[in-house]
């Protein structure tokens, strides 16, 4: 069995601000693959077409990913998130892929810890982290997809929990050292992850950490389900959790009112990861390491996170810069300093 | 008060968090079936859209969480919770509000926190069935993140004292907190809010002692809140609004002083505090605060001043009858007091011009103020029939007068014809609602049971009635009144019809009898609200308002309903048939019956059957929905279901002790296999001879990953395994004598005694197949010799294996009666016959199957597809056509 220590993550924590790594997306689409790498051999006759299914990469391009992972560890990252954004069996049911959901998150798992593993010898006294990336599936436990029958839902809880507890189980046996629900536009999603990684913890009677992040949409200051920063962080309240922040969505100058927020209430360590600004007309984002550097340092003046990174658009030169003025900042002292 | 409490948090769209310095959350109570008619008329009618506007009405008005209970017997409580929040969950200007889950029933409260993102409070646990029971809903309510109210209740019972408060609360504290790891602050304890002032001594303390209850549980249980249900104090004061406001005011503010933070109340009942007079707070406090030994007494005559248009009169039993004739009149009938009626008549006769404006005036206006009450939930079914019961008396004595006088008789609002359709036998609703109609002065034509639609149709024309009331407890009942709205459709009979009874819908009514006729068909399926629809039609202004409103409502719930049904997934039967409920039968060795073959048992004594009464529907069948015991105690039932319950109590000991009754059964249990979805039954162990073979159906829907599509041929060991396996079947019946003694009250005018014999005759039946079922378990097949239950853990089937019935949910198919009445000579045996709609005759009968395996569950079988019914009908050998009206109700579609 691999290795986790809760504590080891802890202790960084309370030294530190740990980095997270930038956009797995964006640098795979800076490969410019085709449909035939996503296919590899073992998928050649596939029914339907497999381009851009980016996580199954780590099964038919590991190196590719691997290598993402080197980028990001070299670049100062200590967490990196592993390639599992949509793997779950409902993620992939658009690719005719569900059954081959435990198999990508043990993979990608693997390749993470792998990364990991040679910083971990190369830099002893930074230990490194893989996060088990959970994502929100594409479809909401708490909102109808037809505006005409408000009482109707495309997926339930039950359904959301079998599908989490496969991604989970992949995810801890490839050697996560940290499970991050991420990128939560729906709550009762998330609690639907949470009840399947706490089963699953019983279960084996693991220890392992979890951190939480939603994503506010946009300037209502809600997330898409509709709670606003303090709905949401008391609804996720009910497991104990390592940390809980925010990203994607919105770029750091936006979002950062809300995480100062997020931070005010809450008495555990607190994230973000934003976008390198919103995209441009062609969907593209064009925040450069710089200017996105230059608003994450009013994150850290504020003492507002204790983890920061990157989510869309951010390349592993955003998470240089980012890591090099995250170092020798005081981190947030996660405590509560109002309620209301 | 620690400073270092820690507040409640909890959330909706937006946070609502309760710090030490919160004054008081105030919950909505209006989106809960048992605390609103109109709520659970809505529910009940599946006006979802409206029901959203009550909780919308709520938070508008200032509640700050809402709380959503759908216990109520008729209900699919899962579906309707889970409906009904996912509707609010889409209207942001509730749903910024937190959710208070509130059920008695687990299943209900899960369903519920699958569906809210938001933390909700659990309303409620407690040590009731035990610790284990508690620390399981405890620790699963913490995995969805959820607050929790506890009620201090243990296996003992409900806290009623101050010691018992205490200990229960500490004890439930200690385990959520030190096994469950529960979150203090997540922790609120309802120490119950009992009725004061009911003359009794040992409630003297009530108040106090919830006050007392409630700053310990602040001082001593770090971090919890405290909540309750305030208007239950002031139970005894019930049409004293004065005196209630002024109670809840005084109970509210002392019960804040002590630290209660959260609650109930209803803001229509509560005055201000400082605004309550003088003389009536001290009264009410010295009550409250058990100050005197008298405070009751004096509280009690300080009520009568204020109050002055309504008497409670609970200590002055006869001063009516002081009161002048016409209050009299009207006393006797809004209590159902029949001694002085005729008396009473007899002098309104003496002094009024001809005698039947005794009934136009006096009784007709008495009965006005009782279908008054009764439309505004102040009086209750069983005393409605009660009072229906006294003006009988009025007008029989008053008829031979009127005949002299050869009177056209009296003057009714309108004539209605009720009766229970071809086929079927079932009537309790049907009469319950004859009388509601008639108390409001209606003139009632009664065909009775299994009525065809010529003689309906020719009765309606020869008696000019008004409008046609059809009532059908059994799914084939569906498709007479079908037959029936079309004949008079074809016939061009503008009689508008009325349907009701257990087994029809809005939606049946909706989308498959509305549409045949161009008469209005309204479905009614509640005693109260006959008699508005039935006025609305009948008054020639409203009229045609009024049905085209109908009409197009039901168009519309036609659509919506139809839209809702084509949005299930289906699996292909092939598909379903892949998908069984699993049972791994190489593990598993049937127990061998002790007793093979059938069984008769005659004149079963009925006493017997007593303990095993299930008492909660019962009452359903008067209309009072609440389980039982604790209806018996419920604040707004309560006493009409005590009172209730001690007739039904007389009445179950003169059926016993003078032999009105007679109980027979007839049982087998044989060699079985499942070919298939088929079971074969043998006649012995050889298996040569397949004497009977049961035609199970399989669920086509759906179903989310690892849930079977069940049949209930998955319970029997499949023909293939080379296993032994055996099942059973079964009929019972308490009903013989139950015709003659209704018939017989009802010639007496004794409408209330008539159904109260069949609904206690339906009783027994349940209980005998109970008793029945036990005795196969323990006894004749033998397959559980220890076991031993309790009669609540028999009502909540606690028990190995299952006595499914055909009809109902899991094998809706009626025909397999046809199967079971000759495998076990039933007609022959024990005299209960089937209708040619499959009806049981005698109505009180129980039939069903017995399933002996640990896993064997109850399931409905929702609707299956067009493939499984075409193998249906060449499994049953019988054309497809026919095989469709069995099954109708049943099919996608339809």
């Amino acid at each position: 069995m691999h290795y986790i220590n809760k504590m080891d993550i802890v202790a960084a924590l309370e030294k530190r601000i740990l980095v997270l790594d930038g956009a797995m997306g964006t640098m795979i689409q800076n490969s410019l693959l085709e449909e035939a790498d996503f296919r590899g051999d073992r998928f050649m006759d596939h029914p339907c077409a497999l381009k851009g299914n980016n996580d199954l990469l780590s099964i038919t391009k590991p190196e590719l990913i691997k290598n993402i992972h080197l980028a990001y560890l070299e670049a100062g990252a200590d967490i990196i998130e592993t390639n599992t954004f949509s793997s779950t069996s409902i993620g992939m049911a658009d690719y005719q892929m569900e059954a081959l959901a435990y198999e990508l998150n043990f993979e990608s798992a693997k390749i993470g810890k792998e990364a990991v593993l040679i910083y971990n010898e190369k830099t002893p006294d930074q230990p490194r982290f893989v996060a088990g990336s959970i994502g929100p599936t594409n479809k909401t436990a708490s909102m109808s997809p037809d505006v005409n029958d408000p009482g109707y839902r495309a997926i339930d809880f039950d359904t959301l929990v079998a599908a989490y507890t496969e991604q989970v189980a992949g995810l801890i046996d490839g050697g996560a050292d940290v499970l991050l629900v991420e990128t939560i536009f729906d709550t009762l999603n998330a609690k639907a992850a949470l009840y399947a990684i706490h089963e699953l913890k019983t279960q084996q009677q693991l220890d392992i950490p979890i951190m939480v992040s939603g994503t506010i949409t946009d300037a209502s200051g809600r997330t898409l389900s509709g709670q606003t920063v303090e709905a949401f962080k008391i609804s996720l309240s009910h497991i104990p959790i390592l940390s809980i922040g925010f990203n994607c969505a919105l770029g750091a100058d936006q979002l950062f009112p809300y995480v100062k927020r997020l931070s005010e209430k809450s008495d555990i360590y607190v994230s973000a990861h934003p976008n390198a600004g919103l995209p441009n007309a062609f969907g593209a984002y064009d925040q450069s390491p710089e200017e996105m550097k230059a608003l994450i340092e009013t994150y850290l003046q504020n003492q507002v996170v204790n983890i920061i990174g990157g989510c869309c658009g951010t390349t592993p030169e955003h998470i240089r810069l980012i890591a090099a003025v995250a170092k020798g900042m005081p981190p947030r002292i996660p405590q509560i300093t109002e309620y209301v | 008060m620690s400073k270092a409490r820690k507040p409640l948090q909890l959330s909706g769209l937006e946070p609502l968090i309760i710090t030490a310095q919160t004054n008081f959350v105030n919950v909505g109570e209006r989106t809960n079936v048992t605390g609103s008619r109109k709520f659970l008329r809505l529910i009940q009618q599946n006006n979802f859209d409206e029901a959203v506007e009550i909780a919308r009405d709520q938070v508008i008005g200032g509640a700050q969480i809402i709380d959503v209970n759908m216990d109520e017997g008729m209900i699919d409580g899962v579906q309707a919770m889970t409906h009904f929040l996912n509707l609010i969950a889409a209207e942001p200007d509730i749903a910024k509000v937190p959710v208070m889950i509130d059920s008695s029933k687990w299943e209900i409260i899960e369903a519920g926190l699958k569906v809210v993102q938001g933390k909700a409070v659990v309303n409620s646990i407690s040590l009731k069935e035990g610790e284990a029971n508690f620390i399981h809903q405890a620790t699963t309510i913490k995995k969805y993140g959820a607050a929790v109210i506890v009620m201090a209740f243990d296996e003992a019972g409900q806290a009623d004292s101050l010691e018992r408060r205490i200990e229960i609360c500490a004890r439930s504290y200690a385990i959520l907190v030190e096994q469950v790891h529960f979150a203090p602050e997540d922790i609120i304890f309802d120490p119950n809010i009992f009725p004061v002032a009911t003359g009794m001594e040992e409630h003297r303390r009530n108040a106090l002692d919830f006050f007392e209850a409630t700053q310990w549980i602040r001082e001593n249980l770090p971090h919890a809140s405290v909540s309750g249900g305030v208007s239950n104090v002031s139970f005894s004061f019930r049409g004293n609004n004065t005196v209630r406001e002024a109670m809840h005011a005084s109970f509210l503010y002392h019960a804040i002083q002590h630290g209660m933070n959260m609650g109930i109340v209803n803001p229509t009942l509560l005055e201000v505090y400082d605004e309550v007079p003088k003389d009536l707070m001290e009264r009410v406090e010295d009550v409250l605060l058990d100050r005197r030994a008298d405070a009751t007494e004096r509280l009690l005559d300080f009520a009568e001043n204020v109050i002055s248009q309504k008497k409670e009169g609970k200590k002055q039993d006869d001063a009516w009858r002081k009161e002048d004739l016409k209050s009299r009149i009207t006393h006797a009938l809004i209590k159902g007091i029949d001694a002085f009626i005729e008396a009473d008549t007899e002098e309104a006769r003496l002094i009024a011009n001809r005698p039947i404006e005794v009934i136009e005036g006096p009784l007709m206006d008495g009965m006005n103020v009782v279908g008054d009450l009764f439309g505004e939930g102040k009086m209750f079914l069983p005393q409605v029939v009660k009072s229906a019961r006294v003006m009988k008396k009025a007008v029989a004595y008053l008829q031979p007068f009127i005949e002299a006088e050869k009177n056209q008789g009296a003057q009714y609002a309108g004539k209605i014809l009720m009766a229970t359709v071809k086929g079927d036998v079932h009537d309790i609703g049907k009469n319950i609602v004859s009388v509601v109609l008639a108390c409001n002065n209606y003139e009632i034509v009664d065909l009775g049971v299994m009525v065809p639609p010529e003689l309906i149709i020719q009765r309606a024309l020869e008696e000019q009635v008004d409008v046609i009331g059809l009532s059908g407890l059994i799914t084939p009942s569906l498709d007479e009144m079908v037959y029936l709205a079309k004949e008079l459709d074809r016939q061009n009979i503008n009689i508008p019809v009325l349907i009701g009874g257990a087994t029809t819908s809005k939606a049946h009514t909706a989308v498959k009898i509305a549409p045949v006729s161009k008469a209005p068909v309204i479905h009614v399926n509640d005693a109260s609200r006959a008699v508005g629809v039935v006025s609305n039609l009948l008054q020639e202004e409203n009229k045609a308002a009024y049905t085209l409103k109908i009409r197009e409502e039901y168009e519309l719930f036609k659509e919506k309903f139809l839209a809702r049904t084509t949005a299930k997934e289906y699996l292909s039967y092939e598909a379903a048939r892949q998908n069984p409920f699993p049972i791994a039968w190489d593990d598993f060795e049937s127990v061998v019956p002790q007793q093979l073959g059938a069984h008769t048992l005659e004149d079963f004594p009925l006493a017997e059957l007593v303990p095993y009464i299930d008492w909660t529907p019962f009452f359903r069948s008067w209309d009072l929905h609440g389980k039982y015991p604790e209806i018996l105690k419920d604040a707004v039932l309560g006493e009409q279901a005590t009172v209730l319950f001690s007739d039904a109590q007389a009445m179950l000991h003169s059926i016993i002790a003078e032999k009105w009754l007679q109980a027979k059964a007839r049982f087998g249990i044989f060699p079985a296999n499942a070919v298939g979805d088929d079971i074969e039954i043998y006649k012995d162990h050889q298996k040569k001879e397949v004497c009977a073979r049961w035609l199970t159906l399989r669920q086509q829907l759906k179903k989310s990953k690892g849930q079977p599509n069940m049949a209930l041929a998955d319970f029997i060991a499949p023909k293939s395994s080379g296993k032994a396996d055996y099942m059973g079947a079964f009929c019972v019946s308490t009903g013989f004598g139950t015709a003659e003694k209704a018939n017989a009250f009802e010639k007496a005018n004794d409408d209330y005694s008539s159904i109260m014999v069949k609904a206690l005759a339906d009783r027994l039946a349940e209980a005998f197949a109970e008793y029945l079922h036990l005795k196969v378990r323990t006894e004749y097949w033998g397959y559980a010799p220890q076991e031993s239950l309790s009669t609540d853990e028999l009502i909540q089937e606690s028990y190995k294996g299952i006595r499914p019935a055909p009809g109902y949910p899991a094998c809706p198919d009626h025909l397999e009666k046809r199967t079971l009445w000759e495998l076990l000579q039933v007609e022959e045996t024990i005299g209960v016959q089937l209708t040619e709609s499959l009806a049981m005759w005698p109505a009180a009968a129980v039939s069903g199957y017995y399933f002996a395996h640990p896993e064997a569950r109850y399931f409905g079988l929702g609707k299956i597809k067009e493939d499984q019914l075409e193998a249906y009908s060449k499994r049953r050998n019988i054309p497809l056509e026919e095989a469709r009206k069995w099954l109708n109700p049943n099919l996608v579609d339809s």
